[in-house]
This record gives C-alpha cells, sequence and structure tokens, in this order.
C-alpha cells in the first residue's frame, strides 16, 4: 500500500481524480455548514434558549439536520476518501473521468431534490413538504420529490461503487497475483456491504414510497416499510464509519509517526463488518409490535458479536499510535502519549475522535442490551449515542482527514494549523457537553425528536444534576460545534484559495509492521465473502419478513390481515432458503 | 495467520464481554422472565378501529381478581385514554396493556420506566406492567407523529383500591346506560 504516491503529488499525478474528489469534498463541506446551522437552531429551540421558529418547523430543520449531515456530509466525503483511495492504493486513474462525473452528477442532482422537498416545508404556499425526518417512517408522507431524490442519491451511490470494481478489475488484469491492496480492499468490502443493505431500503422507496405518494397505491404496511428501512438503517451506521476506519488504520499511524501494526488483521475486521452488519436491524425493532421475540433474540445475538470488529480496531489502532510514539522516542507505560504529534490537527482530531467513539461504543452496547433498551428506547440517549459515534467518531475524524487529505487534491498547505487545533478541541469540548447531557435527559425519559421537551402533566426526575442544567450544557455544546463547523469550514476555504505549493503534505504512507503476506489468500476471495453475507442476511431476514407481509396486511397493508396458509409461508422460505445455498455453492466451489 | 501474542489475548477477553452480555440478557429474559414486546398482540385493521369491540371504546376493564386490560389508541396528538382524562389503574395490580395506532406511527413512554413501546397502525403491542404504590405518572409519545408530535401526552393515575372501584363502578354503570 505504500510507495504509490512516493514522488509526485496526488493532484499532479491524478488530476482528474482531484477534481472528482474536490467536487464530492466541495458538497459535502456545503451540506455541513447548513446541516450544523440548523442544528444550532434546533439546540437552542429545544432548551428554550433562543426561539426563532415555529415549533412545527422544528421538525423541517431536524429533517434537514439529519439528511444533510447524516446523509449527503458523510456520504459525498466519504466518496471523495474512496476515490482517493483507490487511485493511491491502486497507483492508477479511474477507468473514464466521465463515468466518475456521471455518478457525482446524479448524487448532486438526488440532494438537491431532498433538500428542496425538505425546505419547501418552510414556505407554506409552495405545497411542498418532507418533515419526516431521516427515517422516513410511513405513513407520515412526503412529497415525491423527497423520494425520488433519495432514490437518485442511492442509485449515484451504486455507479460510484461500479467505478472503484471497474478500476479493481482493470488493475487485476495486470496484477493477476497480487494481494488486493489495503485501502482497495476496505473500499470493496465497504461497498459490497453497502450494495446488499440499500437493497431494502431501495425496495421500500421504489416500490412502496413513490408510488404511494404519488397516489398510485392506496396504502403500505407501516411496519414493512420501517423494517425495510433498518434492514438498511444500521449498515448505515457501517457505511458511515468505515471511511473513518479507513483513515484510522490507513492514515493515522502514519501521523503519530508510525505504521500500520497489522494488515491482516485490518482485513479481517472490514469483512467482519461486510458479514455481521446487515442481519441485524432488526434490534432497532426491539420494541415493535408485529415480530416475534426469537427474531429479536437472534438480531440481538448478531449485534454483540458486531463488537467484535470494533474492539479489535481499538486494539489495532492504539497498538500502531503506540508504536509510533514510541518511534518518536516516547517510553514508559502511559508516558507515551506525551510523545505524540499533539499539535497537528489532522492527528489530534482522530485521536479525540477515536476516544469519543469508545464512549460511543459503552453507549451503543446499552442499546443493544435487548431488556436495559427498554428504559432508553427513543429517549434523548439515541441522538446521544450517535452523536458520539457519527457525529464525533465519523464526522470529526472526517474533519481532521480533510486537512491531510485536502492539501493533497488542492496542492496548497493547510491555512492554519493552530485553527484547525482549536476546531478540533471546540468540537470535543462541544461535542462532551451536549452529549453526555444527552444521555442523562435520556435516563430521565426525555424523548428524542420533539420541539418541546417540557410537558404539561408532569415533570422529568433526574439522579443527579437538575433539568435545568442539562439544557445549558445542550445549548452551550450546540454552539461551541457550531462554532467549530465555522471555523473548520474558513479553514479549508483559505487552504483551497492558497497559493499552489510543491509538497503541500507528506503523503507518504508506510507498509504495516505486519504485512498482508501473513494472511490466509482467502480474505481476498470477495465473491466468497458476499455469498455468506447473503445466506446471513436471507436466514435472518427471510423468516420475519414473511410474517410481517402475511400478518400486517400483505404487501400494501391496507388493514385487514391476509389470510394466508402457513404452508405457503414455509414454501416461500425454504425456496429462498435453498436457492442461496446453491449461489452460495455456486460460488466456493 | 499471523496474529501477535496481545492480540490474542484481546481477541479472547473482547469475546468472553460478548458472550457473557448475550448470558446476561438470556438470564434477564429466562431466569427473570423479563417480558419483550413481541407479535402475541396481534393485528387489527387500523381503518375500522372505532368498530373494534375493545379499541372502538378503549380504556380499562378488569379480567381477574386483581388483574386488568387496558386498551389504549395513540392518534395524532393523543392517547385515548390518557390525554383528555387520566388513564386510572388500582395500585398494587396486575395491568396488561394492549397499544396501537389509529394513523401514523406513535411511540408509548411511560415516564422513568421501563414500559416503553412503538404503537404501529396494524399491530398491537401487548406488555404487562405491575403498579405497586398510588401515585401519577407522566406518559408521552416517543416517535415523531406529526407537527403537532410535541403536545402528544398523557397521565396515569395509579388510585386506592376502593377509590378505583367506585369510579369503575361509576364507569360501567355510565356504559351501560349509554347502551
Amino acid at each position: 500500500m505504500a510507495t504509490a504516491s512516493g514522488g509526485s503529488e496526488f493532484v499532479d499525478k491524478f488530476p482528474d481524480e482531484a477534481a472528482i474528489i474536490k467536487a464530492s469534498f466541495l458538497i459535502a463541506f456545503v451540506s455541513l455548514g447548513i446541516g450544523a446551522f440548523f442544528g444550532l437552531i434546533q439546540a437552542l429551540h429545544r432548551t428554550n434558549v433562543l426561539r426563532v421558529i415555529d415549533s412545527a418547523d422544528y421538525y423541517t430543520l431536524l429533517t434537514g439536520h439529519g439528511v444533510l449531515l447524516a446523509i449527503v456530509f458523510t456520504i459525498f466525503f466519504l466518496c471523495g476518501v474512496f476515490h482517493w483511495a483507490v487511485a493511491r492504493s491502486l497507483d492508477r486513474p479511474a477507468e473514464s473521468a466521465l463515468f466518475s462525473w456521471a455518478w457525482v452528477g446524479l448524487m448532486t442532482t438526488g440532494t438537491v431534490l431532498a433538500t428542496v422537498a425538505i425546505l419547501g416545508g418552510l414556505v407554506p404556499n409552495l405545497g411542498m413538504s418532507a418533515d419526516v425526518l431521516f427515517t422516513f417512517y410511513a405513513p407520515l408522507q412526503a412529497h415525491p420529490i423527497f423520494y425520488i431524490g433519495l432514490a437518485m442519491f442511492i442509485v449515484g451511490t451504486w455507479l460510484s461503487g461500479a467505478d472503484w470494481f471497474l478500476s479493481y478489475r482493470a488493475w487485476r488484469q495486470d496484477h493477476p497475483d497480487e494481494r488486493i491492496p489495503l485501502q482497495t480492499f476496505m473500499v470493496l468490502t465497504t461497498m459490497i456491504m453497502w450494495y446488499i443493505s440499500t437493497l431494502g431500503v431501495a425496495v421500500s422507496v421504489v416500490f412502496f414510497l413513490i408510488p404511494w405518494s404519488l397516489g398510485l397505491i392506496e396504502s403500505v404496511n407501516p411496519l414493512l416499510t420501517r423494517t425495510l428501512f433498518w434492514y438498511f438503517g444500521h449498515p448505515i451506521v457501517y457505511f458511515w464509519l468505515m471511511p473513518a476506519y479507513l483513515l484510522w488504520y490507513t492514515v493515522l499511524p502514519k501521523l503519530a509517526g508510525g505504521r500500520l501494526f497489522s494488515d491482516p488483521l485490518a482485513r479481517v475486521v472490514f469483512l467482519l463488518f461486510l458479514l455481521l452488519s446487515t442481519p441485524v436491524g432488526i434490534h432497532h425493532q426491539y420494541l415493535d409490535p408485529g415480530i416475534a421475540e426469537g427474531f429479536k433474540f437472534i438480531a440481538m445475538t448478531n449485534t454483540m458479536f458486531l463488537l467484535l470488529p470494533s474492539l479489535l480496531t481499538a486494539f489495532t489502532v492504539v497498538a500502531s499510535v503506540e508504536h509510533g510514539a514510541r518511534q518518536r522516542g516516547g517510553e514508559g507505560y502511559l508516558r507515551w502519549l506525551g510523545a505524540l504529534p499533539w499539535r497537528d490537527p489532522a492527528f489530534t482530531g482522530m485521536a479525540l475522535a477515536g476516544a469519543m467513539f469508545a464512549a460511543g461504543g459503552f453507549s451503543g452496547m446499552i442499546n443493544a442490551g435487548m431488556n436495559i433498551n427498554y428504559l432508553i428506547h427513543n429517549t434523548l440517549w439515541v441522538p446521544g449515542h450517535f452523536h458520539l459515534t457519527v457525529g464525533t467518531a465519523v464526522a470529526l475524524t472526517m474533519m481532521a482527514g480533510s486537512y491531510w487529505l485536502v492539501p493533497q487534491v488542492t496542492g496548497t498547505k493547510l491555512y492554519s494549523r493552530p485553527i484547525g487545533l482549536l476546531q478540533v478541541i471546540m468540537w470535543f469540548v462541544g461535542m462532551v457537553f451536549m452529549s453526555n447531557a444527552m444521555h442523562r435527559a435520556g435516563l430521565a425519559g426525555i424523548p428524542r425528536r420533539t420541539a418541546e421537551p417540557q410537558y404539561q402533566n408532569f415533570e422529568f426526575l433526574t439522579p443527579i444534576g437538575s433539568i435545568f442544567e442539562l439544557r445549558v450544557q445542550i445549548a452551550l455544546g450546540g454552539t461551541l460545534l457550531f462554532l467549530s463547523v465555522v471555523l473548520f469550514l474558513f479553514n479549508i476555504l483559505l487552504t483551497s484559495l492558497g497559493e499552489e505549493s510543491d509538497r503541500p503534505v507528506d503523503s507518504y504512507l508506510p507498509e504495516p509492521l505486519s504485512g498482508p503476506e501473513g494472511s490466509p489468500r482467502i480474505l481476498d476471495n470477495l465473491a466468497m465473502w458476499t455469498g455468506i453475507a447473503a445466506v446471513l442476511v436471507v436466514l435472518a431476514y427471510t423468516l420475519p419478513l414473511a410474517g410481517i407481509i402475511q400478518n400486517g396486511g400483505g404487501l400494501f397493508g391496507g388493514g385487514l390481515p391476509v389470510p394466508a396458509t402457513v404452508s405457503a409461508g414455509f414454501d416461500l422460505v425454504m425456496t429462498t432458503v435453498t436457492s442461496a445455498f446453491n449461489t452460495l455453492w455456486g460460488v466456493v466451489a | 495467520m499471523e496474529i501477535h501474542a496481545y492480540e490474542k489475548l484481546w481477541l479472547a477477553l473482547a469475546l468472553v464481554l460478548i458472550v457473557g452480555f448475550i448470558g446476561t440478557i438470556t438470564y434477564g429474559a429466562a431466569g427473570a422472565g423479563i417480558d419483550m414486546i413481541d407479535d402475541k398482540g396481534g393485528t387489527v385493521d387500523p381503518a375500522t378501529l372505532d368498530q373494534h369491540p375493545k379499541f372502538g371504546d378503549p380504556g380499562i376493564e378488569r379480567n381477574g381478581e386483581n388483574s386488568y386490560d387496558v386498551y389504549v389508541v395513540a392518534r395524532q396528538f393523543v392517547f385515548e385514554p390518557g390525554t383528555t382524562e387520566p388513564l386510572r389503574v388500582p395500585a398494587g395490580s396486575t395491568v396488561t396493556f394492549h397499544v396501537t395506532a389509529a394513523d401514523v406511527i406513535h411511540g408509548f413512554e411511560v415516564v422513568g420506566t421501563n414500559a416503553n413501546t412503538m404503537a404501529i397502525p396494524g399491530q398491537v403491542a401487548e406488555f404487562t406492567v405491575e403498579f405497586g404504590e398510588p401515585g401519577e405518572y407522566g406518559m408521552l409519545c416517543n416517535e415523531y407523529c406529526g407537527s403537532g408530535h410535541h403536545v402528544m401526552e398523557g397521565k396515569i393515575v395509579v388510585m386506592e383500591q376502593d377509590e378505583f372501584d367506585s369510579w369503575y363502578e361509576q364507569q360501567q354503570a355510565q356504559g351501560e346506560a349509554e347502551n
């Protein structure tokens, strides 16, 4: 993975790719700015500090916040990073720049359509709205443009994956016996996971929600569309996380002054995410009626095993960083921490993001616990959790990574390291205030997704501290986070406007301590892993989906349970399982 | 495959942790008998909820010595019963809730407790709660259900048994008079 970009800079070597990456980053950062602004308004509104909108409009801004940050910012940034990682690690440009621009264009069009539908809610005369939040659970309905925009965006991501698979295929023809370079391996496994999981949301949007919002079908089965959403809604968590992991595994060790500890383990981790991330979505539905306890239990068991790749990552990344510190002269059990390059915002941002991810991982274990989940389901605890994971582990890594990546695609030096350092620390501090207060508020029973946390009939009680104090923390945290985004955008804008430099950043990535030769070749057999992932999905989902369709009023809901015989259901299951096994057998044999 | 010694140790500890988590939850479900929301509540037609024998006129119903069934309908932006009038139960009773939604997906959360479920049109969530001392609980919708979501709340009043009994008899009498 190393020497690829040893000599000339990325932007000189791959000008077309650099342009694609710049365009992806640009859209990601514009979305980040708008989404963060909405976040600020919400934090102040909810805590009653400053109210500039109606409580009914709160949900429009909340939808904008969720979609622009959790979908547009993260995924456009991912596309930029992955495009960079594939070109760099395969050391070749994409097969067709036109094709690359096609997916950028399609994703951008989808983004614009969905955003117009959402913001239309603020202009009542338009008769257009999409205040259905990031999860768009039917039968709450959005304007058809919202669903059409989402569908175009998803198809765009499929094309981006195709772009990277085409690069890989071309590389494979020239290098028949080599191991897949690590970064490309990470991109390809992530995209396979994405193809498998987006099928669920694509079916939901294309076959149910679009026809229904256009009035072509009367009703939908709410539990079915919700289950299809979560079939995609948990793997997307790993789709957010994988670009951060890619940076932690391949860039962070270098920034720390060392190298990745183990390439084989990194491959195992990405494969585990491919296999385990999709069959677990039902753990978001522990409290849903209509799904048997046994299926929930299976999802829970899988979820717990999904902790494994993250725990392995914690080990490998910390070991790599420690190795870097010792290369720089660090010593002792913990004193080596002092030898790390804490003045470098790219390093410090990623390190703080990793530390926050550990905390987010613990609250995630509570979410995953089938029984304790009942205490915190749909309370403010949940946004507290994902503001640590996607909002910090992912977003802060992306911002910190930008300080190292953006100079490579613009050819200019970072405008200000001190501002960058202040920015990442501000994000960390803001999130400490906001997320700890959200977790605690959730324990007191304060719900998520509401414009008015104060209710008429009762008061919330906290074991420690007061509700007032929690509100102050959320408002303060939200304000710091917004200011942090402003600093980030300012720094990146001035960086891109700067003078070109011969060597804007040290872009060399060293070889891992344990290289890929230490791992079995079967790890590179992507077709086989895809087959296994598909079988696991079939096993986890066939029976629950059959039950939901049979008992919940058929494919389109409409109320009355459809009289269906049990044997028909079993036939369906048997046929699906057998054909999946046959497919797998075909792949393996 | 090359795995370093400390990696092996870490891997083993991680697996122990995971199996431990699964073990505690399994024990909670099997040993302590913590009940999960599942498909035992059955299904219902959300379009004709008004004609349903139970959800048509939702409320509390005695089904045994000290046990009751409570039917709750969640709709934009009220709980029936709960919002316009409190949901009343006697202290020391066992109450089985049956919760469904009439229009969109809602949440049903008894604040500060683990009595919490999704209310999904067409599905009935069934769960049992034991009420101890007299007192009051807030309840709220914790799944976004539209522009008035934040006003969707209600109250559960846990009453002394004799107080409850006279209220309950009065209710029954009224119901019969109306029929």
